[in-house]
């Protein structure tokens, strides 16, 4: 069939299954709007700036497990877009970002809203493209919309120039994806699987260290089923949350910076850690040389080019966590989880004497609290994301998490504004949980102008804003290590929180006590629309465990010992 | 090999397209390595082009990059060359008034000889390993040449 090069992005968008576009119009791009506007197979959301656009396309793909897509125009309308990109590249989220660019005739002439998208976006996308012809466009489409989820998933930008979106070209989408170049292993070599099954059985204090991978992989529930049979205990990173549920008596916790005392501990006596789709990321090993210092590692992956990349691996084995760990399955037998007893016990002990806990001596609500609140109220029925800073981690270490894909946030690139419109993606993907966005007095002001969308589109995306008048994790880092010189974090002058989320058509709260909590949260479940809780809590409370950057894991700033919790 | 900035030869097969060169040099130039030499051509009835990169670092980071050239969508093949037959070519502008003969002797010492004359300049050619070349042209200084150029290397592996 012979169509416009704008015709065959919405073709091939439905020919894809998809569902939901984020996006923001703009010169370059208005012959795809055009096509938009014509069809009713999909939906468009308009957020209202390009960033917000990238990062709820993330939540929704989090969320989803699917490709998400969004669409900006070119020159600012990219540039905006890249800090989106950048987030999904270091998080490994599978996107289609298809940008408008000026005409070919104008390409290099510093034209109007001109700017070298690709030369941008090379080094913070999976792969991208620049289409020169309305002809190569169905197999540039398919082709990104596999180069995103298979592998380890990524973001992929096609750059359209405005004149080929007018083009008229054949369009045939059935030609199957054929790339010499490109053929991920996603089976795991037997004889490593084998090896090193044999290597957890001759451990006398393994570890499962669990990573994003597990989560992007759709393998939690295998993980699950490896982790009960073995009797291994098992450690989850900031992306890995929710792998098990925080119930399970084999999950020690989070570890790393913020980590747990339990799983810090565990991961530094253990004698192998087997790491399923993790990388061993600075924030996560501390002092690299004495990450399990003395542990094997069995390192699975499905990105060769992680593993051995900080830490020598043992066993190493590339391929999807979820084959290979269905191949360890099968091999279970081999491994006795009496075994492990003694082990399992050690770390029960590490908690016993450092639990993950804090104290409710201020007049002012403990942020902990307000989590764990939300937690017992709504629980499993929740999706959370989070913006960036001492809430997020607060989150991390105190939501009751108990399926893969609930927890969401920006975890390698630390993306501050990424929490809401996160969170929104999330909604439009899961319309019957509760989206819940924690956020900061400090995060939530880069975005906060998604409130519009959110209303708009009845998002009804539940902010819970911590405030305690500070960039706070800057601040505690100020505290403790540039001795209390707070430069530039104070953030006493704010706006009227409820007033701004009322401005644009959304219910606001601000409470200070236990009561006033539960009652706003009650109310913005029940009302079903977008709100701002702001929660007025102790203003220099901190993040802790805390692993000061490049300290060894063992080393942590613990919380004082109090009798109260 | 394991010594820290030792001279390396990578060679990367890659599909000939738009883009892929600056795929390729990017991830030098994001860890801050530079690049000593680069070819690129076509390789024949084929729709791939080979890139002989010759650079300097760690094993470790040499490592990554080898990895990461591996990840990038358009590359077929990378080589890390330790077994291997390596030659660059060089040209070089001499005055006419020059020892004709001598800067031939050098020439064919190098594989190589005069390969223009003009009414001021001769221009010779040798092609050898890259050691060599240095030799050649550290031996070529006291003929006054106007003008150098390198190719850059090229491998194949043993």
């Amino acid at each position: 069939m012979q169509i416009s090069g704008a015709q065959m992005v919405i073709e091939a968008l439905i020919a894809e299954g998809v569902d939901t576009v984020f996006g923001y119009p703009g010169g370059a791009i208005m012959n795809v709007y055009d096509e938009i506007y014509k069809q009713d197979k999909f939906q468009h959301i308009l957020t209202r700036h390009e960033q917000a656009a990238v990062h709820a396309a993330e939540g929704y793909s989090k969320a989803s497990g699917k490709v998400g897509v969004a669409m900006i125009t070119s020159g600012p309308g990219f540039t905006n877009a890249v800090t989106g990109l950048a987030d999904a590249y270091m998080d490994s989220i599978p996107l289609v970002v298809i940008s408008g660019q000026v005409p070919m005739s104008l390409i290099g002439t510093d034209a109007f809203q001109e700017i070298d998208a690709v030369g941008i976006s090379r080094s913070c996308t999976k792969h991208n493209y620049l289409v020169t012809d309305a002809a190569d466009l169905p197999r540039i489409l398919k082709e990104a919309f596999y180069i995103a989820a298979s592998g380890r998933p990524g973001p992929v930008h096609v750059d359209i120039p405005k004149d080929v979106t007018a083009q008229i070209a054949e369009f045939d989408y059935s030609k199957p994806v054929h790339l010499e170049t490109y053929k991920p292993h996603t089976k795991g070599n037997p004889r490593q699987i084998k090896k090193a099954i044999e290597a957890i059985a001759n451990a006398k204090r393994p570890l499962f260290y669990l990573g994003g991978g597990v989560i992007n992989a759709n393998a939690a529930y295998e993980v699950r089923d490896l982790v009960h049979k073995t009797g291994i205990p098992a450690v989850e990173t900031f992306m890995a949350r929710g792998t098990l549920s925080y119930d399970d008596d084999l999950l020690v916790g989070m570890l790393g910076m913020h980590g747990s005392y339990a799983a810090n501990m565990a991961a530094s006596e253990t004698d192998l850690i087997i790491s399923l789709g993790a990388r061993f990321d600075d924030r996560v090993t501390g002092k690299l040389s004495e990450f399990a210092k003395n542990a094997g590692v069995v390192h699975v992956d499905i990105d060769p080019a992680s593993i051995s990349k900080l830490v020598h691996a043992d066993y190493p084995i590339v391929g999807d966590v979820k084959n290979v760990v269905n191949e360890m399955l099968a091999m279970v037998d081999k491994i006795d989880a009496g075994k492990y007893e003694s082990w399992r016990e050690t770390i029960h002990n590490f908690n016993e004497l450092h639990p993950l806990t804090y104290h409710e001596d201020s007049d002012r609500l403990k942020p902990q609290w307000v989590i764990e609140r939300v937690g017992q109220l709504i629980g499993d029925d929740a999706n959370i994301s989070t913006d960036v800073g001492q809430h997020q981690m607060w989150t991390a270490q105190f939501y009751p998490f108990t399926r893969p894909r609930q927890f969401i946030s920006s975890g390698g690139l630390g993306t501050m504004g990424f929490g809401f419109p996160a969170a929104m993606g999330v909604k439009a993907a899961d319309k019957e949980r509760v989206s819940v966005n924690f956020t900061g007095d400090g995060s939530i002001l880069m975005n906060c102008q998604e409130l519009m969308t959110a209303v708009e589109k009845k998002l009804p995306v539940i902010n819970i804003i911590l405030n305690n008048n500070f960039l706070g994790m800057v601040r505690q880092w100020q505290t403790l290590f540039y001795d209390k010189r707070h430069s530039e974090t104070d953030l006493s002058v704010q706006p009227d929180f409820v007033k701004l989320a009322e401005a644009f058509g959304g219910i606001g709260y601000r409470v200070r006590t236990k009561e006033e909590f539960d009652a706003a949260l009650k109310d913005a479940v029940e009302k079903n629309v977008v709100a701002f809780i702001e929660v007025i809590v102790e203003r220099f409370e901190n993040v802790l465990p805390m692993v000061p950057a490049g300290g060894s894991l063992f080393n942590m700033m613990l919380l004082e010992k109090k009798e109260s919790k | 090999m394991n010594n820290e900035n030792a001279r390396r030869v990578i060679s990367v097969v890659v599909v000939n397209e738009a883009s892929v060169l600056s795929r390729v040099t990017d991830l030098f130039s994001g860890r801050g390595y530079n690049i000593t030499s680069l070819t690129v051509a076509p390789i024949p009835d084929t729709e791939y082009s080979r890139l002989t990169i010759v650079t300097s670092g760690s094993v470790r980071v040499m490592e990554q990059i080898t990895k990461q050239l591996n990840k990038l969508i358009p590359v077929l093949r990378v080589y890390e060359h330790e077994d291997m037959v390596e030659k660059e070519m060089a040209m070089v502008k001499f005055p006419i008034t020059e020892n004709l003969s001598d800067i031939n002797a050098l020439c064919e010492a190098y594989n190589g000889k005069i390969v223009n004359v003009g009414d001021n300049v001769v221009i010779t050619m040798v092609a050898d390993e890259p050691k060599r070349i240095d030799n050649y042209l550290n031996a070529i200084k006291r003929y006054n040449p106007k003008e150098i150029v390198r190719s850059g290397a090229v491998a194949l592996e043993r």
